[in-house]
């Protein structure tokens, strides 16, 4: 019987490996996409361009646009003549903030009275305004401390700024936080495109039924079918790996052992669900848009771009059914947080009963062929 | 050799009968983007509804009871109260917390002096925005806070600069209604070019395009009869999309439907010409979906700003992103959907998107006739 399977072990590796481009697919092109994508998963905001309509002669809008400026977030100023330039920066995204300073503002401030900045933000992108309005919040709390010092007025000067320190990544690197999680969608990518293909492959050229007819057992097609799948899927994320650790200079804070042990179970569901997909489709293209139709909510919904906690309640349920949410998990624990194994196991047993009834749909289906 | 309307429709009838025939056609054109929309304007969300922070208080005082009160009161956060920072730093490594906001010994000593915040807030920076939201919050919170302790003790605090901040075109900043469009964009992507790519694949490698091309028909007549009823598909899957943003996710559309019409159509030629230009240059299939995905799908899903932001990649990304036609197709549907007609910015990115659906073509015929010979 071992023998049936290693020989079908082998036939399935040889036929991944033996065509070059499937080859570069599968092996060489996701190393290559993590190296790209490392830099493109960023949230950060900065290099914006800003406008700024300055209706005042005062030393202080002079001064406080200087720091606006002087900002490293703003990348581009544009001066604006008039309010009716406003609508236009905003509306082209010419400039995504613009600080109008009314023709008061310095006089206001001499007089010890209020004077108000307005800023307007596009809306287009909420999530950009909000923080942007943070760092103008700050440069404006800045400068207010200062003039409130000048002053001396004031006998109590609250503290503006509160105290963070950011752990497990400590300078917000962006790299950091995005390959954890584009690894693992990577690594699932890879596992889904063998196995989900594999059988598809086989039926719509035929071959499958001679798989059938041979003498292996359904549940020997089916490690037949998965192992390789395993290996290969394996050896891309090892090159990830030490692609992540040596050119990204990602920190490893865990087990090497148990980042492995933990994605031997994610594969095996990973590539259980992708031999289901197959197991429905009649041909490759269906196998392919099947695929496609489970794979990207499944990354997208993973917390890969944004965060689970952010979704109703319902949705959140469903992501405990999705591996690759328990593998983002894992993966942010091990490489940069020293995760204790106790958290790990609490993301591993839902992806081996996930695992397990994939996979046994899968030997059912085998079966049913069979009859 | 004129392009023959005859020859057109009679290629165009017998792709509409394959699709109609073939049931992952319709799946393609109707379930699928209908699931993703559903699933992502629920899903993809920077809108938080609560976050799980843990509050270590080191010394009881009316004070720190005053500012507990306020944090548990926002409705940002679920809070989880504790004696010690150790008992809460485990919670933060298995990432059941995403903050901890410790308030030290002397808060009550330091609350209205000068200097810093007697409060430290600890972020999780694996998930940088979320760290990033946490800490404004908190920051806001504790800003509120202590105007509202010194107005109580009769000291009206009025800072010299007052912030007025006014959201255009989006005033309750809610993240859903840029994101719904941006998925639009993504999604159509992704039916142009992975359904296209797969189709004409599917002929190249069964040996049909050959037997087409030795039929009388031209090179642009089997491009436009192969691609009309793909487009015809496309457009409705845009219809339903659009209906979905509208009606089930109440994202406002401010502009024009004949010019949303007019682009899509435009994006739409555009995403199967990169779909045609795939399956010409792959050898079977599986290629074709992969390439397709690679090329279309991650572009457009990593260098539009749906979700990421281009302005802070390195600039050999930036001029990537240039090149990505979702990139100026998310930018128009949001400003339809938000602003309104902005002639300016749709003219320039439809222009710009008809140019890249217009190299794709000529691309694939001079790559069609090259096979041949």
């Amino acid at each position: 019987m071992w023998g049936r399977i290693y020989a079908l072990i082998f036939k399935e590796l040889l036929a991944n490996i033996q065509d070059r481009q499937t080859r570069l697919l599968l092996l060489v092109a996701p190393p290559l996409l993590m190296l790209v994508y490392a830099f493109a998963l960023t949230q950060e905001v900065k290099n914006v361009s800003i406008a700024v309509l300055n209706q005042d002669y005062g030393v202080h809008s002079r001064e406080l646009v200087a720091r606006f400026v002087g900002s490293p977030t703003f990348l581009e100023v544009h001066y604006l003549e008039s309010p009716n330039n406003i609508v236009e920066v905003i509306e082209n995204q010419r400039a995504l903030m613009v600080i109008h300073i009314q023709s008061d503002f310095s006089s206001r401030i001499d007089a010890r009275g209020t004077a108000p900045l307005q800023l307007i933000l596009d809306g287009r992108r909420s999530n950009v305004a909000q923080i942007l309005q943070g760092y103008a919040g700050q440069i404006v709390a800045d400068y207010n401390a200062e003039l409130i010092e000048a002053s001396r007025l004031s006998i109590t000067v609250p503290p503006s700024e509160v105290v963070s320190r950011t752990l497990f990544n400590p300078n917000f690197d962006t790299i950091w936080s995005g390959v954890p999680g584009l690894f693992a969608g990577l690594v699932a990518t890879v596992g889904f495109m063998v196995s989900a293909l594999s059988v598809a492959r086989e039926r719509e050229m035929g071959t499958f039924e001679q798989l059938l007819v041979s003498p292996l057992k359904p549940f020997e097609i089916l490690i037949g079918k998965t192992v390789p799948a395993l290996l290969i899927a394996l050896t891309s994320a090892a090159a990830m790996l030490v692609l992540g650790l040596w050119v990204l200079h990602v920190p490893f804070e865990g087990s090497v052992f148990l980042l492995f042990g933990a994605m031997i179970i994610y594969l095996a569901a990973i590539i259980g669900i992708g031999l289901f997909i197959s197991s429905l489709a009649s041909t490759q293209q269906q196998a392919i848009i099947g695929l496609f139709m489970y794979m990207v909510p499944a990354v997208l919904l993973s917390g890969y771009a944004t965060p689970v906690e952010n979704m109703p309640d319902w949705l959140q349920a469903l992501t405990q059914t999705n591996p690759i949410t328990h593998f983002i998990t894992i993966c942010r624990g091990v490489f940069l947080k020293e995760a204790p194994v106790s958290v790990i196991l609490d993301h591993i047993w839902p992806m081996v009963l996930i695992a397990v009834v994939t996979l046994s749909c899968g030997a059912w289906f085998f079966r049913r062929q069979l009859q | 050799m004129r392009p023959n309307s005859r020859r057109i429709f009679g290629l165009a009838r017998k792709e509409t009968w394959q699709i109609v025939r073939d049931p992952s056609s319709i799946i393609i054109a109707a379930f699928l983007p209908l699931t993703l929309l559903f699933l992502f304007g629920y899903g993809v969300t920077f809108d938080p509804r609560h976050y799980d922070i843990g509050l270590v208080v080191e010394q009881p005082t009316p004070e720190t009871g005053s500012f507990t009160a306020s944090l548990i009161n926002s409705s940002y956060f679920q809070v989880e109260t504790a004696r010690h920072l150790q008992d809460l730093e485990d919670k933060m490594v298995a990432g059941e917390l995403k903050g901890i906001v410790v308030l030290r010994a002397d808060f009550s000593r330091q609350a209205f002096r000068g200097d810093t915040a007697p409060l430290q807030i600890l972020v999780d920076g694996t998930d940088a925005n979320t760290a990033e939201l946490i800490r404004s919050y908190v920051q806001a919170l504790w800003a509120s806070w202590l105007r509202q302790e010194l107005l109580s003790n009769g000291v009206d605090f009025r800072p010299p600069i007052v912030l007025e901040p006014r959201l255009w075109f989006n005033p309750e900043a809610s993240s859903k209604n840029y994101l719904v469009p941006g998925s639009v964009a993504i999604i159509m992507t992704m039916i142009g070019a992975l359904l296209t790519a797969l189709v004409v694949a599917r002929e190249w490698e069964r040996g049909t395009m050959e037997a087409l091309l030795t039929t009388p028909i031209g090179r642009w007549e089997l491009l436009l009869g192969k691609l009309a009823p793909y487009f015809v598909l496309g457009m409705i899957s845009m219809v339903l999309s659009v209906a979905t943003a509208i009606w089930l996710f109440e994202v406002p559309f401010r502009g024009s439907f004949l010019l949303l019409a007019m682009i899509s159509a435009v994006f739409m030629w555009a995403s199967l010409g990169l779909g045609l230009f795939i399956s010409t240059i792959s050898p079977n299939q599986l290629i074709a979906a992969q390439i397709s995905i690679l090329s279309a799908f991650l572009p457009a899903f990593y260098f539009s700003n749906f979700v990421f932001e281009i302005d802070s990649m390195p600039v050999a990304l930036q001029w990537v992103s240039y090149i990505v036609p979702a990139k100026y197709f998310v930018s128009t549907l949001q400003t339809l959907f938000l602003v309104g007609n902005v002639p300016e910015l749709i003219a320039l990115d439809t222009a710009v998107i008809g140019l890249i659906g217009l190299v794709f073509f000529g691309l694939t015929v001079r790559k069609t006739r090259m096979r041949l010979e």
